[in-house]
This record gives C-alpha cells, structure tokens and sequence, in this order.
C-alpha cells in the first residue's frame, strides 16, 4: 500500500514565490526523500496538469522575474520521478479542460472513487 | 494529567497569524495535547513560521481607548513561549520552522524553543507518530 | 476497513467546494469505515438549524452511520447553543479531538 496521498487543490498562489507552488514542491521533496508518495490534483489545481502553462514576462518596477514557475513541467517530473499523479476528472470537465490538454504520465480518476483511493493509502494529507 | 506512554502527534500547519481560526484551533489542540501528556511536533511551512517571531509586539486599541497595558493581549509567540514552558521534556513539544520559507520572508528572529528544519523533518516525524495532521491553507 | 476522522473548517457559504468532503465521508462511509466528521471553526455554521440545504442535514440522512460532531469553542464562539443544532450532531470538545487523533490507526484528514 502506498504510504502518503498528498492533495493539492489551492493553485495558483505562489507566482512570485521561489518553490512556485509549495505544496507540489513539498510533495516533491518527500519524494526526493524516498516518501512512497501519491498526487491527487483536485478541485483548481488540476489545471496544474495542463500543458502550455506561461507565467513568464513578469517585471516590477526594474526587477525580473528571470524563473518563471513552470507548473505544467513540475508535474511531469513529478510523474516521472515515480509519484503517481491522480487528477479528478469531474473537476477537469468543470473547467472545460480536455484530456488531451494534460501533460503525460497522468492518472484520472472519478469523484467516486476518491474514497477507495483514501483507502488505498496509509496517511492522507490534504494541504 | 493523563498519562499516555509515548503517544506522539505530529502536526503541520501553513496559516500565518490572525488570518484565519486555524491558528487557534491548533493552538487549543497543543495546549490539550500537552496536558493529556502526549509529545507534539508542529512543523510550520510557509507563512506559519511567523507564528514564533520575537519581535511580536503588543499595542494600545484605539476603538476600545486602551493602551497596551490595558489591553494585555498576548501575541502568537508568546501563546507558543506558554506551550514550550509545558512541553520541555515528558511530554515535549517540538516545532521546527522551514527554513527555506523563514530566509524568504526575513523571519529568522525567533523565541527560545522552535528550532530551523525541513520537509524531511516532517517525513521522519510522520514515520515516528502516532499520527500525523495535515492542515493546510484554505 | 479503516477508522477515519475527517476534520471540516471549512462552510459552503464561503467554500462552494465544501460539499466534496461531506462526499468523501459519505462514500467512505458507504464503503464500510469507520467516520467522524468533525466541524470545527466556520465549519460549524451550516450545523445551526434553518440553514439553507445544510449539507449537515444531508450527510446525517444520506448517511446516518457517519458520527457527525461539532467543536464545541467554535459553537460557542458563533452564539449556536445546543437547542440550535441540527438533530444527529454532537458537542465535542477539543480533548475530544485529541483523544481521537492519537488513536493508533485512526486516518484523520483536515479540510
């Protein structure tokens, strides 16, 4: 049984913040650290599974934003690290967002069955 | 006091002060925690590290017309110097600050009692507790 | 089957996304666990009688082996005495809330 299902569903809040999105970053780290971990993209932040993501082009007076977040390829590598990334896909149809609009090595997964993925997991943290 | 062997309950936390009642809630849950003589880790991501600065200060109320001392209302910090003086050693309360999110914020000046980690400090807590509780920002 | 304490602060007035974990605690109750649903802070509003399509009033009634309870500070806090909950939510206090989270095994999730 996998041990941590980590829930993302703020999205969009740290632009200017170096870890681009905490939670993502925080789930990564765990995994770095060798956490059995799991991603469930739900409620905004399963448009954190959309390719084509620009947040560049942000300038404050004089200062640059030189490192843009690139959520889209996070969430790839995330995938590609060996977390299972899961996105709801009700929420996904909600916004209007196509399957073929997300990146690679994404799970989708109904509203019905996130209980039995709660089940499947040891510990759910829900951020 | 109850007396409860090693239970030990492990807690993160992502609110920076007086924005919401999670601050208060998981205030209540470590002081009854302490009391219950369980352990508690308290990791603070985020704007949560601004919880523990030093420099906290109390001010007068000018809708009530009283000033500080009046008013002695205690900051976060000094809530949290309250539980440390109940969680020194059986049971202990230990909080650990994200450093990479106190260097972002210049929030480095704290009380006696949290000290600087990292997200793994919160993965080994979790492999170590009882339980852990996730509380996220809304 | 296992033993979960899911923990509301959140209220759909505020929240148009609360009713999804009022779903989750419904679905894993359905899937035969052990549930407490716990309000706590904002999360305690829609436990007053009166309120529009309380979504307390439904998960007690789509769900009735759901334990639901209510923070007691947080009742207190918002004026809503006992003689004003919805039937089926209990008082709890916050070493309530403790006793159950250092339960061993207990799956306690915050929303």
């Amino acid at each position: 049984m996998p041990g941590i299902l980590s829930i993302v569903e703020r999205a969009y809040h740290g632009t200017i913040e170096e870890q681009d999105d905490t939670i993502l970053w925080i789930s990564h780290m765990f995994k770095n650290a060798g956490a059995d971990l799991s991603v469930l993209l739900r409620s905004n932040a399963v448009n954190y599974a959309v390719k084509g993501q620009d947040a560049s082009g942000l300038s404050f007076g004089d200062v640059k934003l030189s490192v843009p977040p690139k959520i889209d390829d996070d969430v790839e590598a995330l995938a590609s690290s060996g977390a299972k990334v899961y996105v709801v896909e009700e929420d996904l149809k909600d916004r209007g967002i196509g399957n073929d609009e997300l990146v690679s090595g994404i799970s989708l997964v109904k509203r019905s069955a996130l209980a039995g993925l709660f089940d499947q997991h040891d510990a759910v943290w829900q951020w | 006091m109850t007396t409860s062997g090693s239970r030990t309950l492990t807690m993160a936390l992502m609110d920076a002060p007086y924005e919401t009642g999670t601050t208060t809630t998981v205030l209540r849950i470590v002081d009854a925690a302490l009391r219950k003589g369980i352990n508690v880790n308290v990791f603070a991501y985020e704007g949560a590290v601004s919880l523990t600065l030093k420099g906290q200060a109390a001010h007068p109320n000018p809708v009530k017309g009283t000033n500080a001392e009046d008013q002695d209302h205690p900051s976060s910090a000094k809530f949290i110097s309250a539980l440390f003086e109940k969680g020194q050693e059986a049971p202990k309360l230990d909080w650990v600050n994200c450093g990479l999110c106190v260097d972002e914020r210049a929030a480095g000046d704290w009380i006696d009692g949290p000290r600087r980690g990292g997200p793994g400090d919160l993965l080994k807590w979790s492999n170590e507790s009882t339980n852990t509780l996730v509380i996220g920002a809304h | 089957m296992a033993n979960y304490l899911l923990v509301e602060s959140r209220d759909p007035f505020e929240y148009g996304d609360s009713s999804y974990f009022y779903q989750v605690a419904q679905d894993l109750a359905g899937a035969g666990n052990s549930v407490t649903f716990c309000l706590v802070q904002n999360g305690v509003i829609p436990a007053r009688k009166g309120v529009k399509d309380s979504p307390v009033e439904k998960l007690i009634k789509d769900a009735p082996s759901v334990k639901v309870l209510a923070d007691d500070f947080s009742l207190r806090e918002r004026a809503i005495s006992a003689d004003k909950l919805v039937a089926g939510v209990s008082q709890a206090s916050v070493d309530d809330l403790v006793d159950m989270l250092v339960t061993s095994g207990t799956k306690a999730i915050w929303h």
